[in-house]
């Protein structure tokens, strides 16, 4: 089964690196990763989404949590959450009825036009992961000359406990 | 589910910062990398480290020749080597080993150490020479990416990349090497960073906000656990090396007997339990005791204390422990559930948790012992059944009969270290262990190599006592260069070779499981042994028959500087019991 691991760690050199490589060493599968710092410099979050089976996914969240630099590792799949990616697609517009295909995902807000090239587009969409797979499917029919995805992020409705990372934002945001 | 680690931050912060002594209250002092690295190991309690120099690291040695009255420097002869005489120093006394060594190929060399250490849960520090921050990333001249090659196998590593970064570096590597579960740490460090001059006063700052190792387990789960155990017809308390690391062994003495149940324990467990008790069932796993496997085949709650369910103690991991109800006592969330599905985990230090389950005991009323009468008598008959023995012979040394002569003239209270393979698990059958960090051995990685600096390390802790390096032929010429090392600085370092010109454990198991296809394991370039050891300024002494072991193994072993005792073995012998690997423990192979 699908699951978004939101990892919180020491925004220092080489944390990254550990993870990653837990990963591989470990024979655990990396859907997509992202990583980016949070309101507190010192602290980033990083999103996997990754696969396997109950055990897997309890052994990967313990082995994230016994690094020691990594300061909260929470399986999102067991709360409400929102899960965002963004997709850049090139797709060539060859002609009219391209364009005709085109248009119904953009009226309908799927995609956006960012880019208008002599012969194509580039559009950008930012969904839940099975729609993104859906537009992708889509514009296939089109021709897409090239893609670009971010990996998924995701945000807990309810975060159980005030992460870390958040607390000392807040520390930083009042002082 | 998610859990919060930093609460304590602060308050751990705060203890850390009060077990490491400030530095003296003189202002602040222009003081070179170099020489803060060494006041920072002083502060640790560090007097002996096991090194080798080279170009990245000469600017700490310069420091080291003016700090020879704190810091002992053991010059090896491969870096390798180094880092096991660290690990026997550490397992022979509870304290932080320490390394030193140079970039590139030093660092490259001392990796089989790390990882062993790793593997073993050893508090050690490895300390490497990198090139000056400027070449960095340049493919300069000895340069590896020592912290990229070694992240798989340290509990942490770190490269310093600001002078002023590492005292405190040096300080959290020792916090992280000694708490928690143990481990390896490395720090990296370029070679201008040892150079650079600075005003330097403050003593060290650990905090490390999201290490928080487990010590109490839950009150609660610690009261089921103990009902269930209560509750058991057929208990097994499984015993590994986290009873050691903590210090635990007066505790599991005192909980075995309080509730009269069986003992065994692991490779890395051997001298935590007194090894003639009436509770004690012996070793288990794959060369274990026949009535050890089995009771752990036929039990119905198995209590982890400190062990891992490894693969050589589990065999066929669905088969193993069948009915049992799992209580898991380990320090290391992450070892729990791994292998082995536990029913009831406590997640704590051993000793710590030992403790409180005593104490939930006391409150409790015990059942009398005839509850486990049925189950006692069922064990007894398995130990009947198959007990550990060999056929004695008047022609040739039996290995086993070199192992139990070795008990009988150390009286049991010697220090062994030993290798991988063969002889390791027959003394681990033989060699009664009286106590804990007697026995020094590879276990995890499983390295040839690794006995004989190990017991030099042993020794250098040791100096009044009795250590063995207890060796193959093949594993022994793996690092014998550290003959130099144990005769230069004058160690007693007593080493026994179980000679039987096989890589023996491979030769077994062609012999076993690959019909008796033999291919690559015949030693016979092995050199002599005796001149070998004579070359080096040691003595050498042989056994080729059995009315002479006796006398070589007192003659040696009371002659005082390093001796070499090559000791002429059975060619073709098989340690028994086994079980194949893959099989359950009931498939063992008896003879």
């Amino acid at each position: 089964m699908r699951h978004t691991i939101s990892v919180l760690v020491e925004n220092r050199y080489g944390e990254l690196a550990r993870i990653v490589e837990l990963f591989s060493a470990r024979g655990y599968n990396i859907e997509s990763l992202t990583v980016a710092e949070t309101l507190d410099s010192s602290v980033s979050r990083l999103t996997v989404v990754t696969s396997g089976d109950d055990r897997t996914i309890q052994q990967i969240v313990r082995q994230l949590k016994r690094l020691v630099r990594v300061l909260e590792v929470t399986d999102l799949n067991g709360f409400e959450r929102v899960e965002r990616e963004t997709v850049l697609l090139n797709v060539a517009i060859s002609d009219h009825a391209a364009l005709q295909q085109l248009m119904p995902l953009v009226s309908e807000n799927q995609v956006r036009v960012v880019e208008v090239m002599a012969d194509g587009v580039i559009v950008e969409a930012t969904a839940e992961w099975a729609q993104i797979r859906e537009i992708v499917q889509k514009l296939t029919a089109l021709g897409i000359r090239g893609m670009a995805r971010t990996g998924t992020v995701a945000l807990a409705k309810h975060m159980p406990q005030t992460s870390d990372g958040i607390v000392r934002a807040a520390e930083t945001t009042t002082s | 589910m998610p859990q919060m680690k930093s609460s304590a931050t602060r308050q751990e912060a705060a203890a850390a910062r009060l077990a490491v002594e400030p530095v003296s209250q003189t202002p602040p002092q222009p003081i070179s990398g170099a020489r803060i690295l060494c006041e920072a190991l002083v502060r640790e309690g560090v007097d002996t480290l096991f090194g080798y120099p080279g170009g990245a690291i000469l600017p700490i040695y310069d420091e080291l020749a003016r700090m020879r009255e704190q810091l002992h420097h053991v010059l090896v002869r491969h870096e390798q080597g180094a880092v096991h005489m660290a690990e026997g120093y550490s397992k022979a006394t509870g304290k932080v080993g320490v390394v030193l060594v140079t970039s590139g190929p030093g660092a490259t060399n001392a990796v089989t150490g790390i990882a062993n250490a790793y593997m073993d849960s050893t508090p050690i520090v490895v300390i490497t020479g990198q090139v000056p921050r400027k070449l960095i990333g340049t493919d300069a001249f000895q340069e590896v990416d020592t912290v990229g090659i070694t992240r798989p196998c340290t509990k942490y590593n770190y490269m310093v990349r600001n002078v002023t970064e590492l005292a405190p570096i040096v300080h959290e590597a020792f916090h992280l090497a000694r708490s928690g579960r143990p481990g390896p740490v490395l720090i990296d460090i370029p070679k201008d960073v040892t150079q650079e001059i600075i005003l330097f006063d403050s003593p060290a700052d650990v905090c490390v906000s999201g290490y928080r190792p487990e010590t109490h387990a839950n009150s609660e789960d610690v009261e089921s656990a103990v009902e269930k155990i209560l509750a058991a017809e057929r208990p097994v308390l499984y015993v590994g090396g986290g009873v050691i690391h903590s210090g635990a062994a007066d505790e599991l003495l005192e909980l075995a007997q309080m509730l009269g149940q069986p003992v065994t324990l692991t490779l890395m467990a051997l001298g935590c339990f007194p090894p003639g008790h009436s509770l004690s069932l012996g070793m288990l796993g794959m060369h274990g005791m026949y009535a050890a496997n089995m009771a752990v085949s036929e039990a119905d709650v198995l209590v982890a204390i400190g062990a891992r369910f490894d693969d050589r103690v589990t065999g066929k991991i669905d088969k193993f422990a069948p009915h049992a109800e799992i209580v898991h006592i380990d320090i290391d969330p992450s070892s729990v559930h791994k292998n082995v599905r536990a029913h009831f985990p406590l997640l704590g230090d051993a000793k710590t948790v030992l403790r409180q389950m005593l104490q939930a005991l006391r409150r409790k009323v015990k059942p009398g012992p005839e509850r486990l009468g049925a189950w006692w008598k069922q064990i007894r008959e398995w130990q009947k059944h198959a007990p550990l023995f060999f056929e004695c012979s008047t022609d040739v040394i039996k290995p086993q009969e070199l192992c139990a002569q070795l008990y009988s003239v150390t009286n049991g209270e010697a220090i062994i270290a030993t290798d991988v393979g063969q002889h390791q698990m027959w003394l681990a059958q033989f060699y009664g262990f009286r106590g804990p960090r007697q026995s020094i051995t590879s276990g995890g990685l499983g390295a040839m190599g690794f006995g004989f600096p190990a017991a030099i390390g042993a020794q250098i802790a040791h100096p009044d006592r009795q250590v063995i390096a207890f060796v193959g032929d093949g594993g022994f010429q793996m690092t014998a260069q550290e003959l130099s090392t144990a005769v230069q600085y004058k160690t007693n370092t007593k080493v026994v070779i179980m000679n039987n010109n096989y890589l023996g454990m491979v030769r077994q198991w062609q012999d076993l499981f690959f019909k008796h296809n033999y291919s690559s394991v015949d030693m016979e370039g092995n050199p002599d042994f005796v001149k070998l050891a004579e070359a080096y300024g040691a003595k050498g002494l042989r056994a080729t028959h059995p009315s002479e072991l006796r006398d070589v193994l007192e003659r040696g072993l009371s002659t005082p500087g390093v001796v070499v005792m090559d000791i002429w073995v059975t060619k073709e012998e098989n340690v028994y019991p086994i079980i194949p690997p893959g099989a359950a423990a009931r498939e063992m192979i008896l003879e």
